[in-house]
Parts: structure tokens; C-alpha cells; sequence
């Protein structure tokens, strides 16, 4: 399994934010995308993974094949962690989340309202949704947001188990996860040039 | 798809899920009513199949804000629109799920709050079955009047002015229906309508609700 994405070019607010962004992804490949605030990292990563078309370019693989996580972990506070992420096991049809705590260290907090965790657990169990899903591509939106260091090394380590299954990791962030296979892309050469779409249908899209 | 239906309902029998608000504000639209008009028995009975419909109207609009609203602000939407869920399931899980929590205590309670505003005793069937026949289609339009304004900040005002022009039909008919069965007329007519414009909702709604989701969500 590969992702090939080639020309691709992607708006925000209808606004084109970079373009003819090409890069590609192999099994057990991890690809950390860089650059300042702004740049359009978030946008690219929705686009990759499906929820928003790109303006021009393709993606390689179908968005069935892609599990994101945001900057909101998608956490329901009145349902417990272990209810949360059986959830989400049943919708992505996989159904185990043995692994998944085990892997977040969140077996002592099964139980636990999930209003009731701090945001660096929180955030923990956002990302043990990523191991639930059970798709081969990991899109990650500064994943290691409020997350200790111990926490950091939990997830590199949950990612590295995920690349040596054959997955992959596409991801914004900014600090060093100690992922030194990890290759590096800096998106900021890539800055759209003149707006696209300046005419009065654009507006509209 | 049970998983999200079940996760719904649970959500909104639990704390701050708003499961029974739309009971209980239909109970208060009911109260609030005799007091208005004063309490002859006869003045009540003539606009009681119209006020419980309008009630439970409103009711319905309270929680609709609530259907995709909470998912957007926590990130689940975004989830859900990456897993192997059709967006149209979504939607309609949705719609089906803001019927069980709001439309059905709705039409069990109907006999109860009947009651209160005189109602005859031979309406209470024509009513109950018009809000059953009726309340989904209240729910499936609030869906995607929900669905339209989901992202807007304080969207709830505009999601009523736009969703309550859409209960016209339904409350024609489901009204008329309860106040033939009040009168003991015949009131198949006017059911079949309100049975074809529920299914008519239920079979072509969730297509455009899907759609503004998927626009709304870029």
C-alpha cells in the first residue's frame, strides 16, 4: 500500500493557502509535515483525509483508508473512557479496545467519566481512537498537543508499532517525537502564489 | 450504526443531555394554555387538538440545535465524517435518534396532556397517532435545518426560523387529524396526507442534509 499525493492544492475559507504539494508514503513510512502557523498543515491534512476536496491534485488512496484525529479529540464527557472508545470501535467495525487502552496507559481510567480526565488524558484517549479504527493511514494534527513527556514517548511508541504493521503516519507538529525514521517536510516553499478563485463565482465555493 | 444510535439516546438520557426538557416544556405549553384563555371546558376542547400540536412543535424545535451542534463543538463530527458511515446513515441515525429521545415521550404523554385541555375522550387515539405519524417528520426536517446551520455560533434562532416554516404542512394536517377524531368524524384523509409528507421527508431529506453537512464541514 502507498500514498501518492501529486499536485495537490488546497483552500481555506476559499482562499488557496498552498499549492503543487507532491509527496508519497510507503508502508511502515512516517511523513511530519512542518512550517509557521498558517501555512495551511491543518488544511492539507483535512484534505488528505477526505473532508474537504482539494482544488486540484490527487490523493493516492481512497479516504477509506485514512483515520484522523484533530485538534478536538472528539470526546464525549458524559460517556466513561471505556464507552468512548467502544464507540468508535464499533463504528470503524473492529470491535477490541483492549489494545488500545493498553497501548495510552488508560486502563486505570476505563472507568472514569471522560469530563472527568485532565487534557493531557484526555488527549491520550483521543489518540487511542487512532489504534481502534484499525485503517493503515494515521492523519495527525499536532497530535502531542497537551501531552507530558512520558505521554509523548507512549505515543511514538504506539506509532512505531503502527508503522512496523505495515501503517503509515502522515503529521503536523512541531516538537520532536524521537521518531528519527520519520522524514521531514516543510510545506512553507509550497505557499500558494495569486488566489485562484478571485472572480465572483469564487467567492461562492 | 446500532453503535451511534445507542450512543445518542444514551448521551441524551445522561446529564446535561436534555432528554425530558421537551416533555416537560410541552407540559408547561399545556398548563400555561388554560390560564390564557380561561377555563371553559368548551373554548378548551374546540382549540385543543391546535394547541397540542403547536406544543409539541415547539417542543421538538427546543432540542433540534442539539443534533449535530454538540458533535461539532467536541471534534466528533469531523470523526464521524472519516469513518465507514454514508453520511445519509449519519443523518438519518440522527433524525431516528432525535425521535426516540424527543417524538416518542411525546406521543406517549399526548393522552395525559389531552386530558388537561379537554380534549374528548374519543380525540385521544386521532391525537396519538397523528403525533406518531407526524413526529418524525418533525425530526427529520429539524435534521437538516440542524444540519444547515451547524458551525453557526448562537445558530438556534436562526435554525427556528427556518425549520418552523417547514412544520406548516405537517401541523395542517396532523392538527386536522386530531380535531375529525375530537369531533368523531372520519379522518383518514388527512392522515394519508400527513403519512405521505412524513414519508415523502424520511425517503428524500436526508440526501440534502448530508449534502449541507458535507458543505459545512470543508
Amino acid at each position: 500500500m502507498e500514498l501518492n499525493v501529486t499536485g495537490l492544492s488546497v483552500a481555506r475559507g476559499g482562499i488557496p493557502v498552498l499549492e503543487g504539494l507532491d509527496f508519497s508514503l510507503r508502508a511502515g513510512e512516517a511523513l511530519i509535515l512542518r512550517g509557521p502557523n498558517g501555512v495551511g498543515k491543518t488544511t492539507v491534512l483535512r484534505t488528505v483525509a477526505g473532508l474537504q476536496p482539494p482544488l486540484a491534485g490527487k490523493i493516492g488512496l481512497e479516504r477509506e483508508a485514512m483515520a484522523y484525529a484533530g485538534h478536538a479529540d472528539g470526546i464525549k464527557t458524559t460517556l466513561t473512557v471505556r464507552e468512548n472508545l467502544e464507540f468508535w470501535a464499533a463504528v470503524f467495525g473492529t470491535g477490541d479496545i483492549a489494545a488500545a487502552l493498553a497501548a495510552f496507559d488508560l486502563i486505570p481510567l476505563a472507568e472514569r467519566a471522560a469530563g472527568a480526565l485532565s487534557a493531557g488524558q484526555k488527549r491520550r484517549l483521543g489518540l487511542a481512537r487512532m489504534v481502534v479504527t484499525g485503517r493503515p493511514v494515521w492523519v495527525l494534527d499536532e497530535p502531542t498537543v497537551s501531552l507530558d513527556a512520558g505521554a509523548v514517548a507512549l505515543f511514538a511508541q504506539a506509532v512505531r508499532a503502527h508503522l512496523a504493521g505495515g501503517g503509515m503516519a502522515l503529521m503536523a507538529t512541531h516538537i520532536d517525537l524521537g521518531l528519527t525514521e520519520a522524514r521531514v517536510l516543510d510545506v512553507a516553499p509550497y505557499r500558494a502564489k495569486a488566489p485562484a478563485h478571485d472572480d465572483f463565482d469564487g467567492s461562492f465555493l | 450504526m446500532k453503535a451511534l444510535l445507542v450512543r445518542d439516546i444514551r448521551l441524551a438520557v445522561r446529564a446535561g443531555g436534555g432528554f425530558g426538557l421537551g416533555l416537560a416544556f410541552f407540559l408547561i405549553v399545556v398548563v400555561l394554555v388554560p390560564f390564557g384563555v380561561g377555563p371553559d371546558n368548551g373554548v378548551l376542547a374546540v382549540i385543543a387538538p391546535g394547541i397540542l400540536w403547536v406544543g409539541a412543535l415547539l417542543s421538538c424545535l427546543l432540542s433540534l440545535d442539539r443534533i449535530f451542534a454538540l458533535d461539532w463543538e467536541d471534534g466528533s463530527l469531523d470523526l464521524l465524517a472519516t469513518a465507514p458511515l454514508p453520511m445519509e446513515t449519519l443523518v438519518t441515525l440522527k433524525a431516528v435518534a432525535h425521535w426516540l429521545s424527543t417524538g416518542v415521550p411525546l406521543v406517549l404523554a399526548s393522552p395525559l396532556f389531552a386530558l388537561l385541555l379537554s380534549l374528548p375522550a374519543a380525540g385521544y387515539g386521532p391525537l396519538a397517532l397523528s403525533l406518531a405519524l407526524g413526529t418524525p417528520a418533525l425530526s427529520v426536517i429539524g435534521t437538516f435545518g440542524a444540519a444547515l446551520t451547524v458551525g453557526l455560533k448562537r445558530g438556534g434562532l436562526l435554525l427556528s426560523l427556518l425549520v418552523l416554516p417547514l412544520y406548516m404542512p405537517t401541523l395542517i394536517f396532523g392538527a386536522e387529524v386530531a380535531r375529525r377524531g375530537a369531533q368523531g368524524l372520519e379522518f383518514g384523509v388527512p392522515l394519508a396526507m400527513l403519512a405521505g409528507i412524513t414519508f415523502g421527508t424520511i425517503a428524500l431529506l436526508p440526501f440534502a442534509s448530508a449534502a449541507v453537512l458535507r458543505v459545512n464541514l470543508r
